[in-house]
């Protein structure tokens, strides 16, 4: 009973004028960021956390969190119409969105879209509900030993199940994590890694710097070369009675891969660094592996739009739990949620819950809000979107590299962060030609700055002995898992190199 | 691609390097009595970055990646132009800020962008390049209060005119 009357008033919270505008148009400049090609959730918030100082910080981040959700919902318009998925998070809704588009019935598409992402978003919510107070009363107990496992079972994730080349996952995360440790040392208060004795580095480089630079300026630079700005867009014909059927096929043909992704989809979200990425992916997997027809997927089946489209929105409340309660971002868009409350005074873990239920109900509250205004406003909106997809992307774009240059000055005033910006777009760019991932080096900037005092701390604790980590009832579980985790691909690989030499022999 | 994947390689490499010995202006070791010293922490990441990337070495030579098994350029002539057009814009439009303003740079990047890129026409262009500069004028002096870099003297005048308007 506790919970609901917390929630009611985080609902509450979350209908006051100021947070219901914020809402509204957060979700709509998310749905159309998320439709824009290339664009994803990850973009729009970090290209505009910097113009959320101006409001108070619960009501910042429940603009943000809104475009986070308007984007999820966004990203299936261009998959469905353009063939080009929004974000990566929707690349699994083109399997079938696309197909489905071509064979006249994008309404149909764009319409289960919505209907699955509504109910992934509403299941998610609930089971938020449910399990953040419990996870965060069990995360008090945590002291620096139980962080630091913590934060390397966050990167051991994203080496053991990330799918990346190891050698440039591990690259990526370390690269985050030194120039997380730029400027001063917190603990001897000397400067440290003055790069190339260049006075701006003493003030550090801000997570937001990187995030604008592979986000911003990377990812455009990679969709211009990549899209040559050759996009066919599918209109379709949207008509209130052709949406009403629509709806009653969408419920029909595509309630199984709803479910199965509402429910992966969370629990995947929940995995730190996983998201809705491999979240939306596996749900398609598993939707596709339990269904009577398989050979129907990917040739226009609602439920192959539908299994994704649910889990990619039901990862994306998943990816706040750990966040909020542990202080560990689910997904890179949850990093840089994270980065932004520290700047906003607050700390994510589990003191937000007892020091500030306030802000932590109203942000809860505002997830159902955000949801049904998502439904609401994508289903009404749809045509305009289209339409807006159509703007040439000669014109977004420079929007786009004049919104982040811009957004990059108000968050750090200084025109030093500015050349780094430029200079980590152009090296994300090519970075990203040769397959390294990005996203776990912008984790890693936001998490450096809470590990290594946790580490620090640890073997100060300990004199020294590291077996610290392992004797403690907490971080020894995680630690094993950790390790486990980061020898997966190890493991892997010595089983298939026995399986090649046997059946060589 | 195949050469871009070592070259690339070789220069993270070099970087990580730097970074190592970067770190050690400040102890590397543990201290009795203080815990790891202040540079302990980037110079092992370090290292483990120079091990990551003699990896990525072995697995190009074993070739084991796809960009080391590509025999595909790594940008063809549209790559380099769109990177050299487009990203060399977004530097000159940050050098150009300390120069003609933040407003300034905004505009003269759009016309650019938009003109000689995109092909606009010549009222589309100036409309949204002047448009967008003023719209954020006001949006952060104003109702931000954050100050943007105003450049040289010489465009104090115009700042006059919009501080009147905005006071």
């Amino acid at each position: 009973m506790e919970i609901l009357s917390l929630l009611a008033g985080g609902v509450l919270t979350a209908l006051e004028p100021l947070n219901l505008m914020l809402i509204i148009a957060g979700v709509s400049v998310g749905l159309f960021i998320g439709a824009m090609p290339g664009l994803g959730s990850v973009n729009g918030v970090a290209i505009l956390l910097p113009i959320t100082f101006l409001v108070p910080p619960g009501s910042a981040i429940i603009f943000l969190a809104a475009i986070y959700y308007g984007a999820m919902y966004g990203g299936a318009i261009s998959s469905v119409t353009l063939g080009i998925p929004g974000a990566s998070t929707a690349v699994a809704t083109t399997f079938d969105g696309r197909p489905l588009a071509l064979q006249g019935r994008a309404s149909l598409a764009l319409v289960t879209a919505a209907l699955a992402s509504f109910v992934g978003g509403s299941v998610a919510n609930i089971l938020f509900t449910l399990f953040a107070p419990v996870l965060a009363t069990l995360a008090l107990s945590f002291g620096p030993p139980e962080i630091f496992a913590l934060m390397l079972l966050a990167f051991a994730t994203f080496v053991g199940l990330g799918g990346d080349d190891i050698p440039k996952t591990v690259f990526s995360i370390c690269l985050g994590l030194v120039l997380a440790s730029v400027g001063f040392d917190t603990i001897s208060g000397e400067p440290r890694l003055v790069l190339f004795d260049i006075p701006g580095f003493l003030r550090g480089i801000g997570f937001i710097v990187l995030a604008i630079g592979v986000y911003g300026i990377g990812e455009m630079l990679w969709t211009i070369e990549q899209t040559r700005g050759e996009v066919t867009t599918t209109n379709p014909r949207m008509t209130a009675r052709g949406m009403m059927n629509d709806t009653r096929e969408a419920v029909q043909r595509g309630w199984k891969g709803t479910t199965i992704g509402s429910f992966l989809g969370f629990f995947v979200g929940i995995l730190p660094a996983a998201g809705a990425t491999p979240g939306s992916l596996m749900s398609y997997g598993v939707a596709k592996m339990v269904s009577r027809r398989p050979e129907l997927f990917g040739r226009g089946n609602p439920d192959g739009v539908a299994a994704p489209e649910a889990a990619n929105n039901s990862a994306s409340t998943g990816a706040m739990l750990p966040m909020l309660t542990l202080g560990i971002p689910g997904s890179p868009t949850t990093a840089i949620l994270l980065g932004g409350m520290v700047i906003w005074g607050l700390v994510p873990g589990p003191r937000l819950f007892v020091d500030q239920p306030d802000f932590v109900w109203g942000l809860i509250g505002s997830f159902y809000i955000s949801n049904f205004a998502a439904v609401l406003i994508n289903l009404a909106f749809i045509p305009l979107f289209v339409w807006m997809l159509r703007m040439p992307f000669t014109i977004l774009a420079p929007m786009i590299f004049v919104l982040s240059i811009v957004g990059g000055y108000a968050a750090s005033r200084s025109i030093h962060d500015l050349w780094l910006i430029v200079i980590f777009g152009i090296s994300a760019f090519f970075l990203r030609k040769f397959d390294y991932p990005l996203a776990p080096a912008v984790l890693a900037i936001v998490l450096g700055p809470i590990a290594e005092p946790t580490l620090r701390q640890s073997l100060l604790l300990s004199s020294g002995d590291p077996s610290i980590f392992f004797t403690r009832p907490i971080s020894a579980p995680i630690m094993v898992f950790a390790i486990v985790l980061i020898l997966l691909p190890a493991v892997k690989l010595f089983r298939r190199r026995k399986t090649e030499t046997a059946a060589a022999e | 691609m195949r050469k871009g994947e070592i070259s690339l390689a070789g220069l993270l490499t070099l970087l990580s390097l730097y970074l190592m010995w970067k770190s050690t202006e400040l102890p590397v070791g543990y201290i009795r009595g203080e815990g790891p010293g202040g540079g302990a922490w980037p110079f092992w990441l370090s290292v483990i970055m120079l091990l990551s990337c003699i990896a990525i070495a072995v697995n190009w030579w074993r070739g084991t990646s796809p960009p080391s098994r590509s025999e595909e350029a790594m940008l063809d002539s549209y790559g380099w132009r769109t990177l050299l057009l487009v990203g060399g814009g977004v530097a000159v439009f940050v050098a150009l800020i300390n120069i003609v303003s933040m407003y300034g740079a905004i505009a003269i990047f759009l016309f650019y962008y938009m003109r000689l890129l995109g092909r606009h026409s010549l009222l589309l262009t100036s409309t949204i390049a002047l448009v967008t500069p003023v719209a954020m004028f006001f949006f952060f002096e104003g109702a931000m209060q954050i100050p943007m870099p105003q450049g040289m003297a010489f465009t104090q005048p115009v700042f006059d005119v919009l501080y009147d308007i905005l006071y």
